[in-house]
């Protein structure tokens, strides 16, 4: 028994028998399951637009409020315009950022966020109340970290300037220092400040020991970088590579279809 | 056939007698990883416990017709497979914990228990035994885990399946969180008291001096 199964043949036949019944478990699961996953990422996300925005509660139903209140479109940050012929729900921000089609190349200078390339297609929310006005505006945001990118949205009232919230969704920052950036406690903290000064520049900072006015954050204890990239994300995202002049053309009226 | 009291031993000897983690100190990397709140602990014991059982069943279903030249492929293939199963079943039932799990489910197939056990036991022993094998083995796994898992979660967060037990400092409670039970590391002093406290009852488990 054991001599025979020595022999060239029966080796490579039971590899060969082996292989063919794994992948055909393997791919049967990764197919049949797929709706599910998919559905479930889509349910995620909608649940960390809604929760950015401060319109998620314990007993939320997730879809319905998302319906209700929250329009998605994907927008042109190069020309400022809604692009309506591409679908928001099957589009992907970081698909967008690492083809090297749909986005450009970042200068080191202009980069502190340390993105690399930024997308020039974005998928944005509007969020609406109960009579469907306009209320406020949900943005992808990310950026370096400590230990990798942060991936967040970061909700502005309808000024364009007023922050509303911010979801750290995604991250790989120090459980317990960094990785309190997800700290409900923290990101309460972000309510109400302003992203722009006076002047209209980008004067929100996050700073160590005792954030005062409008425009300032406390940092986090024991995570300096984090904090810190925290700061650069945000002013790269609101600034002139960012969001910058979106949210300029949205603060002067409405976008136009392109 | 194995008799009953042969079958027990195979089950529940894991538990504390030959426990893969306290006395072979095995699978160490992911007691590390996944054990700073319960909830994730639980998925990732159901995890492995799940893998170990049906790949010692499978190993053992096809062990006399397994060349022994290729015998480590053809089992890291069969582990590979249920884990890339797992890790599907996860992501569609259980969509937030297998975010946070992220890579170490993955990381399962280089769980040297899960490898061990098939080529200890599942090369030489009927399915049925093979299976009972490894779900004890997952037991056991489990068991120190969860002992883990329970201590880091209550002391790190204040809390035991998200629920929270003891009253935070940061929202008005009492309590300061112990931060160095949030990290990795914790995890390797907890395992060792673990081992301490079993072999001072099972003295049989303390190694000669040399």
């Amino acid at each position: 028994m054991a001599k025979k199964n020595e022999s060239l043949g029966k080796t490579v036949g039971v590899v060969l028998a082996l292989c063919l019944v794994c992948s055909i478990v393997v791919s049967g699961a990764a197919i049949g399951l797929k709706p599910l996953q998919e559905k479930n990422a889509a349910l995620d996300m909608q649940k960390n637009v809604l929760d950015a925005a401060g319109i998620l509660k314990a007993d939320t139903n997730v879809t319905e409020t998302y319906d209700q209140r929250i329009e998605t479109m994907v927008v042109s940050l190069k020309d400022l315009t809604i692009k309506e012929d591409i679908n928001p729900t099957s589009f992907s921000n970081r698909k967008a950022a690492s083809d090297p089609e749909t986005s450009m190349q970042l200068e080191k200078k202009n980069d502190p966020a340390g993105l690399g390339t930024r997308e020039n297609l974005t998928q944005i929310y509007l969020v609406k109340d109960e009579s469907g006005d306009t209320t406020g505006l949900v943005l992808h945001i990310r950026g370096q970290g400590l230990w990798g990118t942060m991936y967040g949205l970061l909700a502005l009232e309808d000024d364009f300037d007023t922050v509303k919230g911010v979801n750290f969704y995604e991250h790989s920052e120090t459980p317990g220092l960094g990785g309190e950036i997800t700290n409900p406690a923290w990101v309460k903290t972000w309510q109400g400040k302003e992203v722009y000064g006076e002047d209209g520049n980008v004067q929100f900072e996050v700073v160590k020991g005792g954030a005062k006015g409008e425009h300032e954050v406390d940092a986090l204890s024991g995570a300096t970088l984090t904090s810190n990239g925290v700061e650069y994300l945000v002013q790269f995202w609101m600034g002139e590579n960012g969001y910058g002049p979106l949210l300029k053309k949205l603060r002067e009226g409405e976008l136009n279809n392109g | 056939m194995a008799n009953v009291k042969e079958m027990k031993s195979v089950l529940f000897g894991p538990i504390f007698a030959n426990n893969p983690i306290a006395l072979q100190i095995l699978g160490i990397c992911s007691a590390l990883a996944v054990t700073s709140k319960m909830s994730n602990t639980l998925v990732m014991c159901i995890a492995l416990t799940a893998v170990v059982a049906c790949s010692n069943l499978f190993i053992s279903i096809i062990r006399n017709h397994i060349p022994s030249s290729v015998r480590i492929i053809v089992q890291m293939t069969i582990i590979a497979s249920l884990v890339i199963v797992v890790d599907q079943i996860l992501k569609a039932y259980a969509y937030s914990i297998s975010k946070e799990l992220s890579v170490f489910v993955g990381l399962i197939i280089t769980n040297c228990i899960v490898m061990g056990r098939a080529e200890a036991y599942a090369m030489k022993s009927t399915p049925f035994m093979s299976f009972l094998d490894g779900l004890g083995n997952g037991l056991g796994y489990s068991v120190v885990l969860l002992v883990v898992g329970f201590i880091r979660e209550l002391f790190g967060s204040g809390s035991l399946f998200d629920v929270q037990i003891l009253p935070l400092a940061s929202q008005g409670g009492w309590f300061e969180p112990v931060g160095l039970l949030l990290m990795p590391p914790s995890a390797f002093f907890i395992i060792g008291g673990f081992i301490w406290v079993l072999r001072t009852f099972r003295t049989e488990q303390v190694e000669p001096k040399e």
